[in-house]
């Protein structure tokens, strides 16, 4: 660790792997609830779940990318932090927020929320990811804003690379983004358009920049490569990731009460979204190819590749099966959605948060030259354990996924299956989806226990 | 392949590219937000439709639901429900909505459940207004069949 205000990073690291526990635990309830519809009901019904499962999903990723952009900058910018102790008051705010607003979920009824909450004041609430009360997106806007002021000041008085550059761009994009989830219209088709200025924009451009930032730091430190040549390929990934990206939002806009001219355009843009998903997989190996240096931390360039393979997979090759109109048309809202949705967020998301902080973390804890090979060994294991369970379980929603859209959506209406007919044939996929969720879960557990395996002492 | 594009051409390939990308972008969202009321025939959009509006976001419904395919995959496609459920007639759709809503949950071991939201009356027919109002958008004439 070169800058004693990096270690701000560590909490956060720490919480986003807790929240992860918990995203997956809600999921895995879930997925019992898909299978038994009375488990747990009506203590906790499933939208109360799935608020919990897709918020802490949300959140995770943000604490894991302000812990990366605190242990990234000061070692960018060739300075200390800006504010260290704005990083630490700002954990404790967004923690607080947090576990309030998530117990909020789980103790009342939704309905009562809004009201407890004064959501008449300002309506926000009950759009899907967006179901925080307005007091906590007013409190998100306070945490995000004073971070990104912590990072730009930072960045200002210390050198600029294109990294930081690119990271902070990505930054200031989120931030100007989740703004959108201010508007309020009475005409829910204006309100559907403007989310996913919110949804689509975060994790289809502004986040795709953070991810590219925070990959490329990772494969210079570990590989030794060139600055110059990192950067070329970094502008190349982002310059694709923005062309297809922005006007591939039109791939939402389809059916949804928007013109027709979307199913053009948005199916053309967003055919090119996975290209900068594959460009990520050439930068990664060809940075490996011609590394010079060989860190003992293999592990931290494991999941880096990993990143960018999953990454193409999920976003990439997981998104182009239903971007094209024609195909969205039958496939739009069925679980093959849910399947891209799962294995794009875990591979381009979560595995970058896991990358940072297979390669961030030892540092942090004193051991620049990574964990012993035995902790790495034990973090291997529960990587292929995490990487099987969500591909598993991708494939057990595409499955389902595919099983609905033949027996729903294909067939005339003299003939097609109503949705809940549909579901009950379904119900072994989603026991075999469960099992792999219980495996990725697994996996997380042994990744929690590598942080404690120590080198076996070597007797004298 | 790369060796050829120095880093100069690859950020103005970035910067060129992305302020390019952000006009059309945003020259289409001024053109569509033009277009959305005509296509979803706001002036239809009653106080009754409004009330529901917000029926729907203070109970979460999007939280099993889907609405024209967007939503969570738990329970039915409610955007055709006034075609699927009401035959496309505001009374017998109200009616349908009055004894549903009311019948929550329902009594069938392990099925999926829906919870009892103690809605007024006023409150399920608003609920239905706002389904009515949703179910005539045009959406490219999405989706395929009845089943939704």
């Amino acid at each position: 660790m070169k800058y004693s205000s990096q270690m701000v990073a560590k909490p956060y690291f720490i919480f986003a792997l807790i929240l992860l526990a918990g995203e997956i635990l809600f999921g895995l309830t879930m997925s019992i609830q898909y299978i038994y519809g009375d488990f747990l009901f009506p203590a906790i019904p499933f939208n109360a779940l799935r608020m919990v499962h897709v918020n802490l999903l949300i959140v995770l990723l943000l604490f894991g990318f302000m812990g990366s952009t605190y242990y990234l900058i000061p070692e960018e910018a060739e300075r200390e932090l800006w504010s260290p102790l704005l990083a630490k008051i700002t954990f404790w705010v967004f923690v607080v927020a947090g576990v309030l607003t998530i117990l909020g979920y789980l103790l009342v009824p939704y309905a009562e929320l809004t009201r407890i909450t004064m959501n008449d004041l300002w309506p926000t609430m009950g759009r899907e990811f967006l179901e925080q009360p307005t007091i906590t997106k007013i409190g998100i806007v306070i945490v995000v804003l004073s971070y990104l002021l912590n990072v730009t000041m930072t960045v200002i008085k210390g050198r600029k690379t294109t990294i930081s550059i690119i990271l902070l761009t990505g930054l200031f994009g989120l931030a100007f983004f989740f703004l959108f989830a201010f508007y309020f219209s009475d005409n829910m088709i204006m309100d559907k358009f403007f989310w996913w200025f919110v949804v689509h924009l975060w994790v289809e451009a502004t986040w795709e920049l953070i991810l590219g930032a925070l990959l490329a730091f990772v494969l210079i430190k570990l590989t030794g490569v060139d600055r110059e040549h990192i950067d070329k390929w970094l502008y190349l990934i982002i310059a694709m990731t923005l062309i297809a990206g922005l006007a591939g939002t039109g791939h939402h806009f389809f059916y949804m009460g928007a013109p027709g001219y979307w199913l053009w355009i948005g199916s053309i843009a967003s055919a090119a979204e996975p290209i900068p998903f594959f460009l990520m997989i050439l930068f990664a190996y060809s940075m490996i190819k011609n590394r010079r240096i060989q860190d003992d931390n293999k592990i931290a360039l494991t999941w880096a590749k990993g990143t960018a393979v999953v990454g193409f997979l999920g976003a990439g090759v997981w998104g182009f099966m239903h971007t094209l109109a024609p195909v969205d048309y039958y496939t739009h809202g069925t679980q093959l959605t849910a399947a891209h949705g799962h294995l794009s967020f875990f591979g381009a998301y979560v595995m970058i948060v896991f990358t940072m902080i297979s390669y961030a973390m030892p540092i942090l804890r004193g051991r620049p030259h990574g964990n012993c090979e035995k902790a790495q060994k034990v973090e291997l294991v529960a990587f292929w354990l995490m990487v099987i369970g969500m591909i598993g379980l991708t494939i057990a929603l595409t499955v389902a996924g595919v099983m609905q859209i033949d027996m729903q959506r294909i067939p005339d209406s003299a003939h097609a299956l109503p949705f809940m007919v549909v579901q009950s044939k379904l119900t072994a996929v989603y026991i075999v989806r469960s099992l792999f969720g219980v495996m990725t879960f697994v996996g997380l557990l042994v990744y929690f226990y590598s942080f404690f395996v120590k080198e076996d002492k070597v007797a004298a | 392949m790369t060796e050829r594009i120095t880093k100069d051409m690859a950020r103005n390939i970035y910067f060129g590219g992305g302020l390019f990308a952000i006009l059309v972008f945003t020259g289409l969202t001024f053109d569509t937000v033009h277009r959305i009321p005509k296509l979803s025939h706001a002036s239809k959009i009653t106080k009754s439709v409004v009330a529901g509006k917000k029926i729907w976001e203070d109970n979460d419904c999007v939280g099993c639901h889907t609405l024209l395919g967007e939503g969570a995959y738990y329970a039915p496609e409610l955007g055709n429900a006034f075609q699927r459920l009401g035959g496309g007639d505001k009374k017998a759709f109200r009616a349908y909505m009055q004894g549903w809503m009311a019948a929550q949950p329902l009594d069938i071991p392990n099925r999926r459940k829906m919870p009892q939201f103690h809605l007024t009356t006023k409150q399920v027919n608003n609920l239905a207004d706002f389904l009515i109002w949703m179910s005539k958008v045009n959406d490219q004439e999405w989706p395929p069949n009845i089943q939704g």
